[in-house]
């Protein structure tokens, strides 16, 4: 009986600190996805949902002009998270090489414009690119074009809303496995006769792997879902999976079919997270921005 | 001689950490006003039992008793004992007048008396001056004194100490191990002070708890524990050691012949200890015990090559090889005779230089807790 | 040769950033210059006016918008923070049957598209008559900001010496009182940046928000993306250009104040 004083002891500081987070993670993130996932196997009778197990969400999801949204949306992930590579790559690099004072203050300036609300944001790039837009005037001036071209409500104007808000995303995991970088290794492979480029492709790249997957992480998965970015830069022209969870909560009332579609993105992410911690990827890095 | 008065007991404790078996039934009674020294090598359990002594380990099994009191069911708050840490585990937040004044404020001492009573202790560590600075502004040696003194100033009844010295260099160590026994001697504190640094344990101590794996091997005086080791164990670890597998070939008296793998050699028992013929012994003799000569010794017969010379300062050592490759080290003043290398020379001691241990002594508890866990 | 090379390779690279940079203000700089225009419609600068910065002040709609943005996020920054903090501290100090499965569910919010959280969220809602709005938007919040305070609070925790914890408390200080003297304030960093992320991930907040606000509860966000099909009002540019100001001004002042030497 001796031990059970000390042990109580602990008990009362373990629930409170423990227990809140444990009922509010049960009742609004584990309860909610369990609702959506049987919420999937109901029907509809047009207007509400009615309690009647079906599988017809789960069929509805091979439509074929689903499957053009889906192949849409993908691509524009799929792009999006490679132009962010590409982008961030070299920015992320340069950051990690710079004095002390001045990471701090690029990363602040990386920070900054996160401030300002993102659709507001795209609303500036709207005013940029629209037919009587900078952008245009700017190239009739110089002679390159003598029409307005239509650059907004395009696939590649969707692309640049995206690249526009999810960027930081990627530059931030990239600079901190840079960062991380221990600079012998380069000089290492300097020393032993490796140019620039072979020190970049064989040691550099493959070192600082786990920052471009974890950022492909964070971008990838939200523009699937980022509906608005279409709504604006695409003009409900393009579609995404987003936009079309959207419209079955929203404007279809669909929720059965909605939370189907649901499911297959939480499907989808459970590969792609399976895949990222084989690989030896920290779960926490995604959360850290 | 004064009565002396047990301030801890430690009554059969034992403690486990999942599979490992860290402190083995151990028995020990901590008077007041010593100064007692846990010395051992990492992972022998010696901070265990004093984190369990400051409230932040619960033994296994056991009581440990304050002034006669069980404390085993007491928070680290409730109990009249303080800890300097061996990180020191100042608060990084608080200025070092804030530091030490932690624990009267959690008592609720009247302000006037705090700062009374702080720059008292302040005045006690040499750091008045010093109430503004941070933690981070300060040198090792000033951190443990700020440990010292918060740890002082709630009048603990004993103060734990672990490892206090180890970040320090030995310079600083040397002065500090003075500084702190003359702060034990002043204050009449009951110092429980961990260390695996023999010579910090044979030159600060009133007691030595010397522990092997999580066993009490030996309880004695500085003198003792380096005269009269009680395991083959304490005579490795503290000091340099000759140690020999013997048997026991006959008793005469108090003396005994006793058969080494490379000849004889003669030894006197130890008293109040009983022998058997052909009983596994080791017998350990220290460097400067070590005696030679060009002939054979009275009872003595291990012959052996002097391999190679080494100065230490004013000592040399002169390690020689004997038959069966073992190295015996034999050390002397370099005024004195010193045999020359490559010399063939018979080892020989007086016969009450050796300390003569059962070869059981601690392995015999591996048996034992070999057994009872069903063998490894 | 080769120290030439560098400098140049050095000169490009900033350059570089100095574009990306530019990439990412750029429709900031447009929103502020838009903000003086003559023009309602936000297309042309016509000509230089303060007229928009009158004006917001009678916009009681878009200000009632901004005042629920920022109740929103300060009240689910406080839960989420408090919670969250809890949590952190709680998980990295004691072993516990199911940690396992919080550290899951801490996770889901963060990977999973924030649509299918909003939409189930939604769900939930509607299924357990929550009423819809700024109650709704709050815990909607707090759920998607606990994990990022839990995650910042865990890197400020890893570096932490648990002895200082113990000195505390072997100095007679209980275990709330060894909280609050002690682990708090050393943590304080931690916690503050992680109340600092829920903030900004709230005001910014439009997907969940979109789903999980009722009628009359509009956030500035879902105000903007109201106003985006029918044309974004100069007025509007008027209040994001204070905001931003503000923000700039607030993050100059703390960086400059970090430059001073940190105590501890």
């Amino acid at each position: 009986m001796k031990r059970s004083y000390r042990a109580r002891n602990k008990t009362i500081p373990l629930l409170t600190t423990v227990s809140p987070v444990a009922i509010w993670l049960i009742l609004l993130v584990a309860a909610p996805l369990l609702y959506v996932l049987f919420l999937s196997f109901l029907s509809t009778d047009g207007y509400n949902v009615v309690f009647l197990f079906t599988l017809d969400n789960y069929k509805n999801l091979f439509n074929p002009t689903y499957l053009e949204i889906y192949a849409n949306s993908f691509l524009i992930a799929f792009f999006t998270t490679a132009i962010c590579i590409l982008v961030g790559y070299p920015f992320a690099y340069h950051m990690a090489r710079a004095g002390k004072r001045k990471k701090t203050v690029m990363m602040v300036m990386l920070m900054v414009p996160f401030w300002t609300n993102s659709l507001i944001r795209l609303n500036g790039w709207k005013t940029l690119l629209g037919k009587t837009g900078f952008v245009n005037t700017f190239l009739q001036n110089l002679g390159i074009i003598r029409e307005p071209v239509e650059i907004l409500y395009t696939r590649g104007a969707v692309l640049l809303g995206m690249v526009y808000i999810l960027i930081p995303y990627m530059i931030l995991p990239l600079f901190a496995s840079i960062d991380k970088l221990d600079h012998s290794f380069l000089e290492a492979s300097n020393d032993l006769g490796a140019n620039k480029v072979k020190t970049f492709l064989h040691v550099t790249l493959p070192l600082t792997f786990a920052g471009i997957f974890s950022g492909s992480i964070m971008i990838f998965i939200p523009s699937l879902g980022y509906f608005f970015v279409s709504d604006i830069m695409g003009g409900g022209k393009s579609q995404l999976i987003g936009n079309l969870i959207e419209t079955q909560f929203k404007a279809g009332n669909n929720w059965p079919f909605g939370a189907s579609l649901s499911m297959m993105l939480i499907f989808l992410i459970l590969i792609m997270v399976t895949v990222y911690k084989k690989s030896g990827g920290d779960m926490e890095d995604l959360g850290v921005m | 001689m004064e009565e002396r008065k047990a301030i801890v007991e430690i009554k059969n404790v034992n403690k486990i950490f999942g599979e490992n078996h860290v402190v083995h039934d151990l028995d020990l009674t901590i008077y007041k006003g010593e100064f007692l020294t846990m010395l051992g090598p990492s992972g022998c359990g010696k901070t265990t039992i004093l984190r369990m002594i400051g409230g932040f380990e619960e033994p296994t099994g056991g009581q440990i008793l304050v002034e006669g009191e069980r404390v085993e069911d007491k928070e680290p708050f409730e109990r009249n004992v303080n800890t300097v840490f061996q990180s020191y585990a100042l608060f990084p937040h608080m200025n070092i007048w804030n530091n030490v004044a932690y624990g009267l404020k959690m008592k609720k001492v009247k302000k006037e008396e705090i700062s009374r009573q702080v720059a008292e202790m302040l005045q006690l560590v040499r750091l008045n001056g010093f109430e503004k600075r941070y933690p981070s502004q300060l040198s090792g040696g000033q951190k443990q004194r700020v440990a010292i003194a918060r740890a002082l100033i709630n009048r603990p009844k004993v103060l734990l100490l672990d490892e206090p010295l180890g970040a320090l260099d030995l310079k600083l160590r040397k002065e500090m191990q003075l500084e702190l026994k003359n702060l034990q001697k002043k204050l009449g504190i009951t110092f429980v002070y961990v260390t695996h640094d023999q010579e910090e344990a044979l030159t600060m101590s009133d007691r030595i708890a010397v522990m092997n794996q999580g066993y009490l091997d030996q309880l004695d005086t500085p003198e003792r524990v380096y005269e009269k080791p009680a395991t083959k164990f304490v005579a490795d670890f503290i000091g340099e050691s000759n140690i020999f597998e013997a048997t026991i070939s006959h008793m005469t008296g108090d003396t005994a012949s006793i058969g080494l793998e490379v000849g004889n050699a003669l030894c006197l028992l130890e008293k109040g200890v009983s022998y058997s013929l052909s009983e596994m012994v080791y017998a350990c003799v220290r460097p400067e015990k070590v005696l030679f000569s060009a002939g054979e010794a009275e009872g003595f017969n291990i012959k052996g090559v002097v391999k190679e010379q080494i100065y230490v300062g004013n000592i040399i050592k002169s390690n020689i090889i004997i038959a069966n490759g073992q190295m015996v080290i034999l050390s002397r003043l370099d005024i004195d005779e010193v045999p020359k290398v490559g010399e063939a020379v018979n080892i020989y001691w007086n016969p009450d230089d050796v300390v003569l241990m059962k070869s059981r002594g601690y392995q015999i508890h591996h048996v034992i807790e070999n057994a009872s866990l069903g063998g490894d | 040769m080769r120290s030439r090379q560098k400098k140049i390779g050095r000169i490009l690279s900033s350059i570089y950033s100095y574009l990306v940079y530019l990439f990412l203000y750029l429709p900031i700089f447009i929103i502020i210059l838009f903000s003086f225009n003559t023009s309602e419609r936000n297309i042309v600068f016509e000509g230089f006016t303060f007229e928009w910065y009158l004006k917001l002040f009678d916009n009681g709609v878009l200000l009632n918008a901004y005042g629920n943005t920022l109740f929103v996020g300060f009240i689910s920054t406080v839960i989420a923070t408090v919670i969250g903090t809890l949590a952190s501290y709680g998980m990295s100090k004691y072993k516990f049957k199911g940690k396992g499965i919080i550290d899951i569910l801490l996770y889901i919010p963060v990977v999973i598209p924030e649509i299918v959280l909003g939409i189930s969220l939604l769900a939930i809602f509607n299924l357990s008559n929550i009423p819809m709005g700024l109650t709704s938007l709050i815990i909607a919040h707090a759920t998607f900001s606990i994990p990022f305070v839990v995650f910042t609070v865990n890197a400020r925790l890893a570096g932490f010496d648990r002895s200082v914890e113990e000195a505390a408390m072997d100095l007679g200080a209980g275990r709330i009182k060894t909280f609050f003297t002690v682990t708090l304030p050393i943590i304080l960093p931690g916690v503050i940046s992680g109340a600092f992320l829920a903030f900004t991930l709230s005001v910014d907040d439009i997907i969940i928000s979109f789903f999980t606000t009722g009628p009359g509860s509009n956030t500035f966000p879902l105000k903007v993306m109201e106003l985006t099909k029918t044309g974004v009002a100069p007025d509007v540019y008027a209040l994001t250009t204070i905001v931003f100001i503000v923000t700039v001004a607030v993050t100059f002042i703390t960086q400059r104040d970090k430059k001073k030497p940190i105590k501890g």
